[in-house]
């Protein structure tokens, strides 16, 4: 067999980067694998229990929620990403569907996303700048999808200090442009 | 001598000394201190030029309402023309230049205009420049155009950066002075998240121009102590500089911050301004008031102001604007004016008050029933002419003179959405009316309350009204001690005097003459009053103007001055760099860009790119030695055609459509079934509108019982995802259908050519030989044990497939492919390329998905399957669409193959007119094909399908070229397929 195929990262390296200006790192994320995870009609008791089962949290609208495997966040009405270690879930999709069968609907996502973590004292001073979400009245654990200079990504908070946004991947370059030139603004 | 005219006191920093320069000339002035406060410390009264007759003019005021004293700050790059001395922060190094006057400021050779009045009256140029009409666009306009325009850009890009950002709060607290102050302090104290927001870099409002007491201490003193105290809630963001620009939807309001306007250069990286959405719960507008003048003739001599502005110069930056003052009031308020100047020790030759009744100033000559009838000195005040309540009059020699006609709220802001203010008989001024934006109450001056415990009170009053409403509560702290005078003013609008002008609105030389003039004329409607005189189109917006002149036509109509309106209020409140607005997005940051899994690999190669949409495509490769793009075009379609070439297709849109009724879904969307389709295989697609008209095209395979990958093309990728969110939400929502975009997830690659099959059989781990991968065969491989997806389809017309792998991977697998494809010397082709072999094939994209057309017209038209119902069968089927005269897509070949064909010609008959009535169709997509030698186009002909065989012309008048042509079949290469299936 062939040499396995090189990954490059949505920024088109071989090892995710990881910015420092001011106080703010922006730190790309080449490690979680994503699926997304939709309930088909009228089988919702039923995947609420496969997951329960299988340690995979479904939250409430416009929430984050950590699992032991498998994190997840609300997108739409029945509608979760789910994140997973890409080192054990690198077909996250393939690694779901035997858990739900027809029960739900399930799509891998991992590369149509890049995923920046930041991490500041307080990110406050950023966000305000980039995003409409009144971060600074969100609990821990929001997750929102919000557009970020015209990019739309999903951004959820761990912390004052702690954010994890997921834009598309296509638009990495773009999108990082934008955070490094704020974070510039804000140093 | 330096400040000649520099008193005691104020709030400027004497201990450092800033050193700047207007036209050119050397001058100093303090931290403090703003352009105009320093000039005219400095005894510079004249600052500019008037618009239209390029009249002398200094400062009016001391604020943002600034008319007059517009200059041009800073040079090169940075220089910023139409910038008003009297808000522009004094900074070391700062230099200033007067404008809109040739050769200087003092001697301006377009003053020839103020002779040529009479020629220039309100809506001269409705009038003038009709004869002879020839002129208009050689001589007259081009005059117009250099002579019209205030400032001067560089044309150089601007250095800086501008910035967004988006707050949120409780409560924001529209201006900083009295109420405001009050607003922010209650609501802080109670615990609500407030933003208080001042224009001014200083907070206190008039508290700072006036010598008036509060609590017993010095307002300003009060003042700065009430921002001590929020500045230590963590709840209250204090934001100075920083005005509210516009009321907007649901409590959003635009707010501009002047981040490093006080500096010479921006820090390293920040902003100059940033552009700030404050979404509030509430609003509390306490802008304050703008005092407005009274016209009299000369009343633009520089030296003439408001008296309020002049009172702010000597209380608040220690300037007397001249030796000798003199005040010109209908109210109460000019008196202050008069007082603290006198207190200060300024000659206050007269105080003129147009009012008969009241007690008279002690110590001061106050002329009772006088009022103002000329002013004299050309380049600054010299004298006025006073008649007296006997009709005598007296000329007083005056270097300055401080001009009171009452108060007007600044209502604009809660006028933004429409709501008209109503006017007030004891104020004489408009305030706020019902119905402005919602969650907005107005406060202090803004309100009407023009006292300064009014301010105090109405502050702290609807602060917690606001709070009340969003079930916060606050204490009702006592209120300090201040002033709380009645408004005392007699309506004087203007002085009746002479022939001579006198000036409503100075930036845009509009006098009370052009106003009798518009009456005379019958622009009697305020909004026509507007447009006929220019009244408020200027820079200022008519902040100190418009109510004069509404209050002149209300006098000429008989009508009251309700009754006579205001014209609408509109955001911005103050003028706005387009570069705020802009914020980041500018030159390559106009907009993201979105780039393909195989962008790297291109960039290394020289790739041309082209944007489509957001994305940047390979447009073309070139290679050393070609120098026209054609070289490198025709060398890729050759290549292809004759061996194997490889293109990025990722931008195509990918949906994955899954759910037990995902087939019949489909069948919903599709006008052809796709129930039916075999897993393991997939089909060519086509939508419609519901008009019947084509709306998109791909191939969408079945990846198992209940799961499809759609394809889309590129530009209507978010389009159709959209409309099948809409479809399945809103039309179907009884179906068990799931949708996600997987576009950026795999990287997907066509592999086209004889060869592309041995080629990739080097690489996939499972058979595809034609047995067992036929044409049109989907389904999931794996490479070197990797998942990725294979789909057996074709636009190029060769045999062909589409190979995805997960976007990371994208980069590796073009290269493996290319490796693996050396011996059969594979390429990568661009979108130039891919476009010439679909034109060769026949098939249709962007040019002829144009909106307008069928699947008939396409010949496509058999696809529209009645059996079952799809959005736009039924309307597909109306009379008109289905015409057996109407377009149908041919093949277009030049009779002479060296000719060349312009896209957008239109089909004429051999023989007939170029006129409308003869047209038969037009030419959609034209390229030239190396495999045919020649150009070949796409078309649209009327009844084209019965036209096959027939020669016609291909005209183009807007490119003047004609071009006769044999019409032929759309499907130029391989008609028969047996490439594709081979």
């Amino acid at each position: 067999m062939a040499e396995p195929l090189h990954a490059l990262t949505a920024l088109g390296h071989a090892a995710p980067k990881t910015v420092t200006i001011g106080a703010v790192s922006i730190i790309e994320r080449f490690d979680v694998a994503l699926a997304s995870l939709a309930i088909r009609k009228g089988r919702e008791a039923e995947v609420r229990a496969l997951a329960a089962k299988a340690g995979l949290p479904l939250p409430d609208p416009a929430r984050f929620a950590a699992g032991p495997s498998f994190s997840a966040f609300w997108v739409a009405p029945d509608m979760w990403f789910v994140e997973a270690d890409h080192s054990t879930h690198e077909d996250i999709a393939g690694a779901l569907k035997p858990l739900f069968g027809d029960a739900a609907s399930i799509t891998e996502q991992t590369d149509a996303w890049v995923r920046f973590d930041l991490r500041a004292e307080d990110l406050q001073g950023l966000l305000e700048r980039l995003s409409n979400v009144d971060f600074a009245r969100a609990a821990d654990g929001f997750a929102s999808r919000t557009v970020i200079e015209h990019i739309g990504c999903y951004l959820i908070r761990h912390g004052a200090g702690s954010v994890t946004l997921y834009g598309p991947r296509s638009s990495a370059a773009s999108l990082l442009h934008a955070l490094e030139v704020t974070a510039h603004s804000i140093a | 001598m330096s400040q000649q005219n520099r008193m005691s006191g104020g709030q400027i920093d004497r201990s450092r000394t800033l050193r700047f320069t207007f036209d050119g000339v050397s001058y100093e002035g303090h931290p403090g201190d703003t352009l105009a406060s320093a000039l005219l410390a400095n005894g510079v009264r004249l600052m500019g030029r008037s618009f239209k007759y390029h009249r002398p003019r200094g400062p009016l005021s001391a604020g943002s309402e600034e008319p007059n004293a517009i200059v041009e700050l800073r040079t090169g790059a940075r220089q910023e023309p139409n910038t008003r001395a009297t808000v522009a922060e004094l900074f070391d190094g700062l230099e200033a230049k007067s404008q809109n006057r040739w050769p200087s400021l003092a001697f301006d050779a377009l003053a020839i205009n103020d002779r040529l009045n009479s020629f220039f009256t309100a809506g001269f140029y409705y009038k003038t420049f009709m004869w002879p009409a020839s002129f208009w666009e050689k001589v007259y306009e081009p005059i117009i155009r250099r002579a019209a325009g205030l400032g001067s850009l560089t044309r150089q890009e601007d250095p800086d950066s501008y910035d967004k950002g988006f707050l949120h709060c409780d409560l924001l607290v529209i201006g900083g002075g009295p109420a405001g102050l009050m607003a922010a302090l209650a609501a802080g104290r109670a615990g609500a998240r407030v933003i208080l927001a001042d224009e001014d870099f200083r907070f206190g409002g008039r508290l700072n121009a006036e010598t008036l007491t509060v609590g017993g201490k010095p307002g300003a003193d009060w003042a700065a102590g009430v921002v001590d105290e929020l500045r230590s809630m963590p709840n209250v963001r204090l934001m100075i500089r920083t005005t509210i620009i516009g009321a907007f939807d649901h409590g959003i309001y635009g707010a501009v911050e002047r981040v490093s306007d006080h500096l010479a250069v921006p820090a390293p990286g920040k902003p100059r301004q940033t552009l700030w959405r404050i979404y509030s719960r509430r609003a509390l507008l306490a802008g304050g008031a703008t005092e407005r003048p009274i016209a009299f003739e000369n009343n633009d001599r520089p030296g003439i102001m408001l008296a309020g502005a002049l009172r702010a110069y000597a209380n608040r930056f220690g300037v007397k604007v001249g030796e000798r003052v003199a005040v010109f009031t209908n109210n109460e308020d000019g008196l202050r004016t008069a007082r603290d100047l006198q207190a200060r020790g300024v000659d206050v030759v007269a105080v003129v008050d147009a009012r008969r009744d009241g007690a008279l100033l002690p110590g001061i000559r106050h002329l009772k029933g006088a009022e103002i009838v000329d002013a004299g000195g050309r380049l600054g005040l010299r004298s006025i002419t006073v008649r007296q309540a006997n009709g005598q009059t007296e000329t007083l020699d005056v270097t300055a003179l401080g001009v009171s006609g009452g108060w007007n709220p600044n209502v604009n802001i809660s006028s933004h959405r429409r709501s008209k203010p109503v006017w007030n008989e004891t104020l004489q001024a408009f305030v706020p009316g019902e119905g402005g934006p919602a969650g907005l109450v107005a406060a202090g001056a803004a309100a009407g309350l023009m006292s300064t415990h009014g301010a105090l009170v109405s502050g702290q009053k609807g602060a917690l009204a606001a709070l009340g409403e969003l079930g916060l509560s606050g204490a009702s702290d006592t209120i300090p001690e201040a002033e709380d005078a009645p408004v005392s003013i007699t309506p004087k609008w203007y002085v009746h005097s002479g022939k001579g002008r006198a000036w409503i609105d100075p930036q845009n030389d509009v006098t009370v003459k052009d106003v009798k003039l518009a009456h005379q004329e019958n622009f009697t409607s305020v909004e026509h009053l507007k447009r006929y005189t220019t009244l408020g189109m200027a820079t200022d917006q008519g902040k100190t103007g418009n109510v004069l002149g509404l209050a002149v036509m209300a006098g000429l109509t008989g009508q009251t001055i309700p009754e006579t309106g205001t014209t609408i209020y509109r955001p911005p409140y103050t003028p706005v760099a387009l570069g705020t607005l802009a914020g980041r997005s500018r030159g390559k940051e106009f907009k993201p860009f979105r780039l393909t899994p195989s962008h790297k690999w291109a960039e290394e190669q020289g790739a041309v790119f082209v944007e489509v949409g957001m994305w940047l495509r390979t447009q073309w490769l070139p290679k050393p030695g070609e120098t026209h793009w054609r070289q490198s075009v025709d060398r890729e379609v050759l290549a292809t055609r004759k061996s194997v070439g490889i293109c990025d297709v990722t931008t195509l849109g990918k949906i994955d459509i899954q759910g037990t009724d995902a087939g019949a879904f489909l069948d919903k969307v599709y006008c052809n079934t796709f129930s039916t389709l075999a897993v393991g295989r997939c089909r060519y697609g086509l939508m419609l509108r519901e008009d019947g008209m084509v709306f998109d095209d791909g191939t969408t395979a079945r990846m198992d019982e209940t799961e499809y990958v759609m394809t889309t093309t590129t530009a209507n990728a978010v389009t159709v995802f959209r409309h099948l969110e809409y479809c399945r939400q809103v039309l179907w929502p009884e179906m068990d259908v799931q949708l996600i975009s997987t576009t950026e997830a795999w990287a997907q690659f066509s592999v086209a050519g004889p060869n592309a099959r041995r080629l990739l059989e080097k690489l996939v781990d499972q058979d595809i030989s034609d047995a067992a991968f036929p044409y049109m065969a989907a389904g999931n491989i794996t490479i070197g044990g990797l998942r990725a997806r294979l789909f057996r389809i074709s636009f190029s017309g060769e045999l062909a497939y589409e190979i995805a792998v997960p976007t990371r991977y994208g980069d590796a697998l073009l290269r493996r492919m290319l490796e693996a494809g050396r011996e059969f010397d594979a390429i990568v082709y661009g979108t130039e390329a891919l476009g010439v072999m679909r034109v060769e094939k026949g098939h249709v994209a962007g040019n002829e998905l144009n909106g307008q057309s069928t699947a008939l017209n396409m010949g496509l038209g058999k696809m529209v399957s009645r059996k079952k119902d799809s959005i736009g069968m039924v309307l597909s089927q109306r009379e008109g669409m289905n015409d057996p005269e109407g377009y149908r897509l041919v093949g277009v070949k030049p009779v002479d193959k060296t000719a060349t064909l312009t896209a957008g010609s239109h089909f004429l008959e051999i023989g007939a007119a170029p006129v409308i009535a003869n047209d038969g169709g037009w030419l959609t997509s034209k390229v030239y094909s190396p495999h045919l030698g020649c150009e070949i186009a796409l078309g649209y002909l009327k009844a084209g399908d019965r036209k096959i065989g027939q020669r016609m012309r291909a005209v183009n008048l807007l490119a003047k070229t004609e071009t006769e042509v044999d019409i032929v079949s759309p499907h130029f290469f391989d008609p028969e397929g047996e490439r594709l299936r081979g």
